[in-house]
């Protein structure tokens, strides 16, 4: 065989390379989708017309899927565990509940570098992958990389090398070089589909469900399943934002208020252009797109104050129309919802009117029975409201 | 790689002045060229206005976000003819943003790429005395100038709701911003026409740089002869041929739901936002394999001559940017992550975007392969290739983190993506074009540059892109959107740092515009073969600069050595060239 063929061989072992890492790592991606299998309830209704989940599939919620934030909740934030009243004078949580914000270089440089501690439970996944698998991998390469071309500037430059060599091809290495970086790549896989499986479950029946609709230059939010108030999000003025000790451009006049450690099926839609909805510190970007109404699951672990911004590009006033949420605990948050005029427990989707339900009764959230209870009705009553 | 002739056409300059050196008058020359190298000089020329305007933006850019605040827009909005208020100076930025892009990618990037470096050594390379279609070639150049002057017009043009003046649509004019909702004046309008000017001029250049290489090879120059600069443009003009069109028609439908109430992407109508990123990006993202790929090429055949050894896999690297150039129509939705795509779909464009990563790998091990047991000289142009293989190694690890659906959640519309893509693009492919532009300037003109002048402008260009870029990684992580004129206290600090890395890179000009007046003032006439026994590719046949047209005898490549060395032949003797 001439060194001619040789060449001409490698060539076609080449192609053949290229169509095998093709075909695995597809295959991969069919795996991984068996993982997610979630293909009936698709979990982002990607379209106005996705058909309404069925409530005779609804399974019985699991007791433990629904944990009474009182267990691990901060208590002192607002009244404690009374009974359920409307919290008329609730009180806004103040700087030291800011868990979700950029950090200056100058505050903490080490922090500034890198993502903002995550409070959802996929966004601790998705930093792990980040920071234990993606980014010693690609540091490892880029620094051999720089090792390779700093030994080939030094060993053959024309002074210590001056007659060059003819080597034009070799297969092996070739080889080895095509096949290990698909390897690193289906290592990179494995997690990656992982992380969107976990990304794409769909919410339980009786997750709380909030409709993020953003408008030029501001967010509302509607409480779906609490007698669809709403609330309206402007950006806070910068000096007034300052003043109370929170972060300009990213503090509101009305927050997001969600319950803590609470499933949430965050729909978003907007009513003029594209915006985006986006809170760094939950690991969460969803898109906000007239005529469409995406959704996806979120739960925040702990109380406090997460930040975010509008993150697709939606005319002059763009950088001003900031995202604030407040995770409260579950009781605390009921009572916040009554005082604006929303209703909770198990009544709301078959009377939405019963907003004065005796307030000790509707503390059922404790009650996994009665929550399962509400959930058919309740998902029902938000399937077609879309 | 490369293949070689004899000096089939030395007689040429024996005859001092051929019929191959007649040249028309000035107007008929630059205004009504047919000739590759005119045309490809004035995509030189006009590449580097465009480049030192769409840079002047971004140097307002990051004047304005060096600190939080608003401070320079409303200056600008003044200086463009507005009247500045809030609104209008808000405006301004989307105005900026979108035009830099746009500048960047489409006015400075390509021409200099495809229509200046392609159209120039193209026919060299392979031995042809010119383009197949030369009058179609002017045609080309002239779209892409007058698809400039209407992006230029846009800017003067009403363009928000409120009546503020330009385009503020980003360079991705998605809608419905870019619709009567977002853009209701004409601004858009005239950006969309700008596109279709400089989309149908690179379609018409496209056809003709595929027709030149299927047809108009020398005897002998067989595809797998090809020099790689010349795989990487005919694989782009693919690229060119079947992405160009889809935007083509998106902008289209585009332009008619603004005008002729079509409703295309207008829910209201039943249309949908979506569409238009699918079809923008099915564009899209081939189009960032347009910007880069002649980069590629441009780079092999630097790595080659200055390691004095031939490209190492040849066959592979010409088939790794074949690869790129298929598995970059399949990769388009990675752009689309938070659009609510369903959970299949995002991890099937997971794993695709990720395989290209393969291909690419392949060609930077190549490029480090063909150096390795070479003899390495440090000039210019192999500076400047050896900076571009680092960075863009840097720029397309970022590129895996970014592919992966579910970590981009965190980082999509972020700096993190602004630091990726200028990684790519303005060191990737930027990098490129300083390197080709070193490698071939004497080539072109006639006059040698300064190599001290070139290295100055290396370090410069090199230490200040660098400061200005990677804080963009940290900002991103943090939680910058991109496109905001305005930002949180927390991110000044790397915002600042950007913003001093950027005088770097506009010092970096410094240099490069003395070398222009250096070389034809000083600089030393330029031999036909300036850098030795290592440039073996056809242009270096031909004097500096080469004849008016060149190869009216064509070159025979013949097949002196066997396919597996590729040796530079002495020319004449038939004989390997040594040192």
């Amino acid at each position: 065989m001439t060194l001619n063929n040789w060449g001409k061989l490698a060539g076609r072992w080449l192609g053949a390379i290229w169509l095998g890492c093709v075909a695995l790592l597809l295959t991969f991606a069919a795996a991984g989708q068996a993982v997610a299998q979630a293909p009936a309830a698709a979990p982002t209704v990607a379209a106005p017309l996705a058909p309404p989940a069925d409530p005779a599939n609804v399974e019985p919620l699991a007791p433990e899927a629904r944990t009474p934030a009182n267990n691990e909740a901060p208590q002192e934030i607002v009244g404690g565990d009374g009974p359920l009243v409307a919290d008329t004078a609730h009180q806004r949580l103040g700087p030291e509940w800011i868990k979700g914000a950029p950090t200056a270089a100058t505050d903490n440089m080490g922090k500034s570098l890198t993502f903002q501690d995550q409070y959802s439970n996929t966004g601790n996944y998705a930093l792990w992958m980040h920071n234990w698998v993606l980014l010693p991998i690609i540091v490892a390469i880029s620094l051999f990389v720089l090792a390779l071309l700093l030994v080939v500037i030094v060993r053959f430059n024309r002074r210590r090398n001056t007659v060059p060599s003819k080597t034009t091809h070799n297969t092996m290495i070739e080889v080895v070089w095509t096949v290990v970086p698909a390897l690193i790549l289906l290592l990179i896989a494995i997690p990656s589909i992982r992380l969107l499986a976990k990304q794409y479950e769909a919410p339980p029946e009786d997750a709380v469900t909030i409709k993020a609709t953003g408008y030029q230059w501001y967010w509302t939010y509607s409480y779906m399943d609490n007698g669809e108030f709403e609330v309206i999000s402007n950006m806070m003025p910068e000096a007034e934002a300052v003043a109370a000790g929170f972060p300009a451009q990213l503090e509101v006049d009305n927050r997001m208020v969600v319950p803590v450690n609470t499933p949430i099926r965050l729909q978003t839609t907007a009513a003029d252009v594209i915006h985006s909805f986006a809170v760094p510190s939950l690991w969460f970007k969803l898109d906000a797109i007239p005529g469409r109404l995406n959704e996806k699951l979120l739960t925040i672990r702990e109380p406090g104050i997460y930040y975010g911004q509008c993150s697709e590009l939606c005319g002059s006033r763009h950088a001003y129309m900031p995202i604030a949420i407040e995770a409260l605990p579950r009781d605390q948050w009921e009572r916040w919802v009554l005082a604006q005029g929303g209703t909770v427990g198990e009544v709301e989707a078959a009377a939405p009117a019963a907003a004065t339900v005796p307030a000790a009764t509707a503390n059922a959230a404790s009650s996994p029975e009665a929550a399962a209870a509400a959930a058919a009705p309740a998902a029902a009553g938000t399937a077609t409201a879309q | 790689m490369a293949t070689t002739a004899d000096a089939f056409q030395a007689h040429h300059e024996d005859h001092g002045h051929s019929h191959a050196d007649e040249r028309p008058s000035f107007f008929a020359r630059w205004f009504m060229s047919t000739n590759h190298k005119d045309i490809g000089t004035l995509y030189l020329i006009f590449a580097v206005f465009a480049g030192l305007i769409g840079g002047a933006i971004s140097g307002i850019m990051r004047a304005e976000l060096a600190a939080p605040g608003i401070q320079y827009l409303g200056w600008w909005v003044n200086f463009m003819g507005g009247e500045a208020s809030i609104n209008a100076n808000l405006h301004m930025w989307n105005v900026l943003i979108t035009a830099h892009g746009l500048i960047m990618v489409f006015f400075m990037v390509m021409p200099a790429m495809i229509g200046g470096f392609g159209n120039w050594f193209v026919p060299l390379m392979i031995g042809a005395p010119d383009m197949a279609f030369p009058r179609m070639n002017n045609v080309s150049f002239w779209l892409t100038f007058v698809g400039f002057l209407s992006l230029l017009m846009s800017l003067f043009m009403p363009g928000d709701p409120s009546g503020a003046l330009g385009a503020g649509t980003g360079w991705t004019v998605y809608a419905p911003l870019s619709t009567d909702i977002g853009s209701p004046g004409p601004a858009v309008d005239f950006a969309i026409f700008s596109l279709h000017l400089a989309g149908a001029g690179s379609i018409l250049g496209a056809t003709n740089f595929i027709t030149t290489i299927f047809n108009m090879r020398a005897p002998g120059m067989t595809l797998h002869k090809m020099p790689l600069f010349v795989w990487s443009v005919l694989v782009t003009a693919f690229l060119l041929l079947l992405a160009l069109p889809v935007l083509a028609a998106a902008i289209t439908m585009l332009l008619t739901d603004r005008n002729f109430g079509t409703s295309f992407f207008e829910p209201a109508g039943g249309g949908d936002p979506v569409l238009y990123q699918h079809l923008f990006w099915f564009f899209g993202h081939p189009e960032v394999y347009i910007m880069i790929l002649p980069g590629f090429g441009m780079v092999s055949q630097i790595v080659a001559t200055f390691s004095r050894k031939p490209v190492f896999g040849y066959l592979g690297m010409a088939y790794a940017m074949v690869a790129i150039g298929v598995v970059g129509f399949v990769v388009w939705a990675h752009h689309m992550y938070t659009v609510g795509l369903d959970v299949n779909t995002k991890m099937y464009f997971t794993a695709a975007t990720m395989i290209i990563a393969v291909p690419t790998g392949v060609k930077i091990f190549s490029w480090i392969a063909t150096m390795w047991g070479g003899s390495l000289e440090f000039k210019s142009p192999m500076v400047w290739a050896l900076g571009f293989i680092f960075l863009f190694t840097v720029g397309g690890v970022t590129g895996v983190v970014l592919a992966n659906g579910g970590i981009d959640d965190a980082l999509h519309d972020t700096y993190y993506v602004v630091a990726h893509f200028h990684y790519v693009l303005s060191m990737g492919a930027v990098f490129a074009i300083f390197a080709g532009w070193y490698y071939w300037y004497g080539k072109m003109f006639g006059r040698l540059h300064s190599e001290f002048l070139a290295h100055l402008h290396f370090w410069i260009f090199f230490i200040g892109v660098n400061i200005t870029f990677f804080p963009m990684h940290f900002l991103g992580m943090n939680g910058m959107p991109r496109r905001i004129p305005d930002y949180p206290a927390a991110f000044a600090f790397w915002n600042n740092w950007a913003s001093v890395g950027y005088m770097l890179i506009a010092a970096s000009l410094i240099p490069f515009v003395a070398n222009i007046i250096y070389a034809h003032t000083v600089g030393r006439r330029a031999p036909a073969n300036y850098w030795g026994e290592g440039a073996t590719t056809l242009e270096w046949t031909l004097s500096s600069p080469p004849p008016y047209h060149q190869f009216e005898t064509l070159p025979v490549i013949e097949d002196h050595h066997d396919y597996h060395n590729h040796l530079p032949t002495a020319p004449g003797s038939g004989e390997p060239a040594r040192a």
